[in-house]
């Protein structure tokens, strides 16, 4: 009898992630809202996008509440745009009585009386109050390539109103050319130091190739993932979904990247989103590869 | 790890000596005329300042224990960093210029004295367990800055580390937190410089324990100028010697959450 030998289609081997302890929660309390519509944003936003919603102050609560159970060591606030919230203020004078907190916005949505009152906030609160500010480019020309005429300017008149009440705001750069990183670093800092900064901060983020920026270029090829990574090359410390959950109008995420992907919602409630994460996206294989994490640190 | 189990009921700690052997001495001299019953250091010993082998050589010659440091296991192993755990490449810039001139300075002897030095260390004191570490009961050199963490993160330390008391370092700042459930939480800082306070004196904590915890820190002032001198003629980078003379951290501020930050002038 002759035997047809057929070969199980090889399938690709993803390391597992264990959520290692829940450092910081990450609350995207805008949902998709946002006041613009960046054309490499990378869970789509823009104004009315609803598919995650805003988070009501109550849901907040509740959320901040379930992981402090858990030992959380910080919140994360982002969106959409944050300040497109009308509690947003109240929302972190709220957290800010549980843990420290950093709230990622665009910057264009500051008026003085917000500012004042989170100057207020950061100066009373017994916890860290970090507010970190986006930028695409140190220029007119080139941020507003990305996030739409004007935006420039305002988030710069944000970022000075920001630091003249005080307040050390980080900004957030994300490399869009292959410049040298100590160039790069250096012309943003000159940047805000002529805009009037005294203590600059700066975070280098890499882009992703989800959402709006992967019909901008491209998504990622099938080749860039972690598929078939040795395990005695994976080191479980080095992701932050080792130490990271969000939450959404519409559940929990494993990372507040894959927030849109299929895949990415581990359950309804925290304690239901513990378990190991399959690092199956081509986002998880940016993440290993650059060792970035979207936390301050 | 061994558990000691020791009658003291007053504990003096100190942090990151950073090679500040006028600090060391001062606060040495402080600790022994205050009477404490015990005294530990949290690691560090080298770093920042001049002639890495005189702290080393005054801390061995005091028998005070210490702990093993990011620093002490990096240098005790010739490694290529200080693993400090900066992430700005200013910072880490400067890192790595103290790291260099501490590591071709220190003997043979005392790297092999660093090796050997335990992780952490355990105490039984007045019917309480108290867990000294370096950066945290988890991580060498992990940041616990008072301002970004959580009462309940620091609970599930406390717990998940069996301890009532954790002692730790690293950051360079000194802090005490009473938790809701009575434990506590004593950031000892360092004495090698100052505290971003303007102040140059440097500071430690005197831990009482007893039908309560009680935590005091002290600041101990030392004569500056010599030690900012030798800095100088051992070509120490400027800024160093800036914040010996200034108490205002002039480097390793880009880890430092706003709420430190804001507290300092650079």
């Amino acid at each position: 009898m002759t035997s047809l030998k057929t070969r199980a289609p090889t399938l690709p081997r993803y390391p597992e992630q264990p959520l290692l302890h829940l450092e910081t929660l990450w609350i995207q309390v805008a949902g998709t809202v946002c006041n613009l519509r960046c054309r490499h944003c990378f869970v789509s936003c823009g104004p009315g996008d609803e598919r995650h919603a805003l988070m009501p102050r109550g849901e907040v609560r509740a959320r901040v509440g379930e992981a402090l159970s858990l030992g959380v060591k910080e919140f994360y606030f982002t969106g959409g745009e944050p300040f497109v919230h009308p509690e947003m203020v109240e929302i972190l004078a709220d957290t800010l009585v549980e843990g420290p907190c950093t709230v990622l916005t665009n910057g264009t949505l500051f008026k003085p009386r917000v500012v004042d009152a989170l100057a207020h906030l950061a100066s009373e609160a017994r916890y860290a109050l970090e507010v970190r500010v986006s930028l695409d480019g140190a220029t007119a020309a080139e941020h507003d390539t990305f996030r739409g005429e004007g935006s420039f300017a305002r988030a710069m008149a944000g970022i000075a109103l920001l630091g003249a009440r005080g307040l050390l705001p980080i900004v957030t750069v994300t490399p869009h050319t292959d410049e040298d990183d100590q160039a790069f670093r250096e012309r943003y800092l000159a940047m805000l130091g002529a805009a009037g900064l005294s203590r600059p901060r700066l975070k280098v983020l890499p882009l992703f190739r989800l959402g709006r920026e992967a019909a901008r270029t491209r998504g990622y090829h099938g080749i860039e993932t972690l598929a078939d990574l040795p395990p005695s090359a994976f080191d479980p410390a080095r992701l932050q979904c080792g130490s990271c959950r969000a939450v959404t109008s519409r559940g929990v995420f494993v990372c507040p990247l894959l927030v849109d992907e299929p895949g990415g919602r581990m359950g309804a409630r925290l304690d239901q989103a513990l378990g190991a994460f399959t690092l199956s996206h081509g986002a998880c294989s940016t993440c290993y590869v650059t060792g970035m994490t979207c936390a301050n640190g | 790890m061994r558990e000691r189990v020791t009658v003291a009921h007053r504990l003096a700690v100190f942090g990151g000596v950073y090679s500040n052997h006028a600090a060391l001495a001062a606060v040495l001299a402080d600790i022994g005329a205050r009477g404490a019953d015990l005294a530990w250091c949290l690691g560090d010993v080298g770093g920042f300042g001049p002639h890495p082998d005189r702290s080393t050589g005054i801390l061995r010659a005091a028998g005070v224990p210490m702990l093993r440091g990011n620093y002490d296991e990096a240098i005790g192993h010739d490694r290529a960093d200080c693993r400090c755990g900066y992430s700005d490449p200013r910072d880490q810039r400067f890192a790595q210029i103290s790291y260099d001139y501490t590591v071709a300075r220190t003997s043979a002897d005392h790297k092999a004295w660093m090796r050997d030095l335990p992780e952490q260390q355990r105490l039984s004191i007045a019917g309480r367990r108290l867990l000294l570490c370096h950066g945290s009961p988890r991580r060498v050199n992990e940041f616990l800055w008072e301002s970004a963490c959580s009462d309940a993160f620091l609970e599930w330390l406390c717990q998940t580390h069996e301890a009532d008391v954790i002692v730790c370092g690293h950051t360079g700042l000194h802090w005490h937190r009473t938790l809701p459930s009575g434990r506590h939480v004593v950031n000892a800082g360092a004495i090698g410089r100052p505290a971003n306070d303007g102040r140059t004196g440097v500071w430690y904590a005197e831990i009482a324990l007893g039908d309560g915890v009680d935590v005091e820190f002290r600041c101990v002032d030392y004569d500056v100028e010599p030690l900012a001198a030798e800095m100088e003629v051992e070509g120490l980078p400027a800024e160093f010697v800036a914040t010996i003379r200034s108490g205002w951290w002039t480097t390793c501020l880009e880890n430092l959450p706003a709420k430190e930050r804001m507290r300092g002038r650079y």
